[in-house]
């Protein structure tokens, strides 16, 4: 099925397309406009993003497949971000990991057991003094502890509806490694 | 403290900042109303010219001599494009800005459009950082209701338009020509310079590019007056304050604004309170982002010739030295964004080539050989060095592999790759040997911090 935006969401890319001289520029803000309400990019949101600024589907494949915050498979709807470059590792990233593994049941690149959550490993969030730092969703949660990370999961678990066991449970490969 | 500032940091305590009544009760936007409506264009880039800001993005660029690039043709457009994608790591200041402050920032743009002739500014933010991107339209949005954007800012009749642009994560993009291509809507590939963006930017047109902290600096700059703001700097070339930031091993990290030309010593030991235990030492501190060749917290100056930019400093040392662009350069390092990375007694110096080898990897966008494949081999070497599986050749291996990086590319991510790890590899080259020996196997980056976080000591 074609893809379609909401309508306030429709309202909102027309904007969006006037702020260029180009339209293929609104390419990216697009794509995350989309991706707010779908979840993620799939075929349906490249093909209509690329009818929407008049370039090629493949074009805006070769956009979606760049770019870390745009993703090409379906994703649980919440997803936890560890930072684990250098500031953040200083000061414990690799615990908040291995907690976040245990409490989770997966490694980066996996879902939860209970399909809400994915985790995935992030390179510097630019809040590096805030070490260490784990984003969730649009938030950043900062000067963690494990104490604290179980208090914000358990929070987030709870208002998460029930994920249907049925959705499909793939594993991506970890690119980065997971020590 | 004597050592901090409240110029570009004035409004960061004040509650509710960010909203446009609040901002303006403390003086938002005065400047901006008196560059456009008592100032020419001419005069406000002599302004910033005389305040001697060097581009606070990593490079050092002088902000006034970008500027002076512009030679647009008749009938071209001229644009401003604000760096926010910050991404290097140890960096976090643009983003402190955009939360706590996104009114300098906008008011920044108005000057800097008025004053280069720009009437379209676009801020490449970071996606992530969702909450500066809040604030950033809010402030736009309400600016413009105010009439301080729009067809005539100020009544002003140069039309003014700001809009934020998100990117979708992705390092590269932080490098100016990357983020023109990720702004006009491709993969974020950095483009082959010259043409330089001041001659052909976005969209085919003559582009300044700055960074967000640049840009915020220039309401104190219209204010104060380009030499007086440039005489808060400690260093000639280098004026007024700046944004520090000190992550890693210290009791308070966070951003602080000091005068330009501070020493590590004041920014470890002073803004950043000390090293983090008492018993475990300063070991080595990278000075401006993850790029920058780190600095061993025993390096002493070496410049017994007169003529060496660092004579004054002779015997000294390093951490003694101020941070300018030129100072550090001439001690081997780079002053980047001086995002302060600090590393005590317990740091293994491989581990810590481990981790920053593992993010360039990462973040190579993949056009050039020598930056993808040489990105590649260092992550392969650096595993096999930490896992105990070394070879007696991999420490001259990876000098020969950074030395074949530098240079060979059409952006800096290579060379910013390269140069700190043949620094690791030059300062801690016995801890590098005994690795490969089969020394310490995957030593931990968190010994001094395990217990603080809540994980087993
Ligand atoms: C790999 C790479 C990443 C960069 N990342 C950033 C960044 O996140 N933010 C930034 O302002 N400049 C970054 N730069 C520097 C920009 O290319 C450019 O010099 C800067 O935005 C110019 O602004 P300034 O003169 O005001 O510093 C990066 C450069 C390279 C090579
Ligand atoms: S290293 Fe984690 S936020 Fe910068």
């Amino acid at each position: 099925m074609a893809f379609a935006l909401s309508p306030e969401r429709e309202q909102l890319a027309a904007q969006i397309l006037t702020r260029y001289p180009d339209p293929r520029a609104a390419c990216i803000p697009l794509l995350h406009l989309c991706q707010q309400q779908h979840g993620w990019c799939s075929p349906e949101v490249i093909d209509y993003v690329a009818r929407r600024i008049g370039v090629s589907t493949a074009h805006v494949l070769g956009v979606v497949t760049f770019y870390t915050s745009l993703f090409q498979k379906p994703h649980p709807p919440n997803v936890v971000w560890v930072c684990r470059t250098l500031s953040c590792d200083l000061r414990g990233a690799k615990v908040i990991q291995e907690h976040l593994e245990r409490r989770l049941g997966c490694r980066p690149g996996g879902r939860s057991k209970d399909g809400k959550f994915a985790l995935k490993k992030a390179e510097c969030l630019a809040a590096c003094g805030g070490a260490p730092v784990v984003q969730i969703n649009d938030r950043y949660y900062e000067n963690l502890t494990l104490a604290e990370l179980d208090r914000i999961l358990d929070e987030i678990a709870a208002r998460t509806a029930a994920v249907e066991p049925s959705e499909p449970r793939h594993q991506e490969p970890d690119a980065g490694g997971a020590a | 403290m004597t050592l901090e500032m409240r110029y570009l940091t004035a409004r960061y305590d004040v509650p509710d900042a960010h909203r446009l009544e609040v901002a303006e009760r403390h003086g938002a936007y005065a400047a901006a109303r008196k560059a456009l409506t008592q100032m020419t264009p001419e005069q406000i880039r002599e302004e910033v010219k005389a305040a001697h800001i060097r581009g606070r993005g990593g490079a050092g660029f002088p902000m006034g001599v970008k500027w002076g690039f512009l030679r647009p043709a008749p009938g071209q457009q001229v644009y401003l494009v604000v760096n926010a994608d910050e991404g290097e790591p140890g960096t976090f200041k643009d983003r402190s800005i955009m939360e706590r402050d996104p009114h300098r920032l906008v008011e920044g743009c108005i000057i800097a459009c008025r004053a280069i002739g720009a009437h379209r500014c676009w801020i490449y933010v970071r996606c992530e950082l969702a909450l500066a991107m809040q604030r950033l339209d809010e402030a736009i949005a309400a600016a413009r209701a105010r009439g301080y954007l729009g067809p005539r800012p100020f009544g002003v009749p140069h039309e003014i338009e700001i809009f934020t642009h998100p990117g979708a994560g992705a390092y590269i993009c932080g490098e100016e020509t990357a983020l023109l291509e990720s702004l006009e809507g491709r993969r974020g590939e950095p483009r082959l310079k010259p043409p330089f963006p001041a001659v052909r930017g976005a969209f085919g047109m003559p582009t300044i590019v700055n960074n967000v902290e640049s840009i915020a600096h220039l309401p104190d700059v219209i204010t104060m007056g380009g030499a007086a703001f440039a005489a808060l700097g400690r260093l000639p070339g280098e004026g007024g304050t700046r944004l520090y930031g000190v992550s890693g091993h210290v009791k308070k990290p966070g951003i602080y604004e000091a005068p330009s030309g501070i020493t590590l010593r004041e920014l470890i030991y002073d803004l950043g309170g000390g090293m983090l235990h008492e018993d475990r030492p300063l070991k080595a501190v990278i000075p401006g982002g993850s790029s920058t060749p780190l600095i061993p917290a025993s390096l002493v100056v070496h410049a017994p010739a007169p003529s060496h930019p660092l004579h004054a400093w002779h015997g000294k040392s390093a951490l003694d030295v101020p941070m300018g662009v030129e100072t550090f350069r001439a001690l081997g390092s780079m002053l980047g964004t001086c995002g302060a990375i600090v590393m005590d007694s317990s740091v293994s110096m491989v581990e810590v080539a481990r981790n920053l080898m593992r993010f360039y990897a990462h973040e190579s966008c993949g056009q050039c050989t020598p930056c993808r494949e040489g990105t590649g081999w260092l992550v392969d070497i650096m595993d096999r060095i930490c896992e105990g599986r070394g070879r007696p050749e991999d420490v001259a291996l990876l000098v020969d592999v950074s030395n074949d990086m530098m240079g060979n590319t059409i952006c800096a991510l290579a060379d910013g790759t390269a140069m700190p790890m043949l620094a690791l590899v030059k300062y801690f080259h016995e801890e590098f040997l005994e690795a490969v020996r089969g020394g310490a196997r995957d030593r931990r980056l968190d010994d001094s911090t395990r217990a603080l976080v809540g994980g087993a000591p």
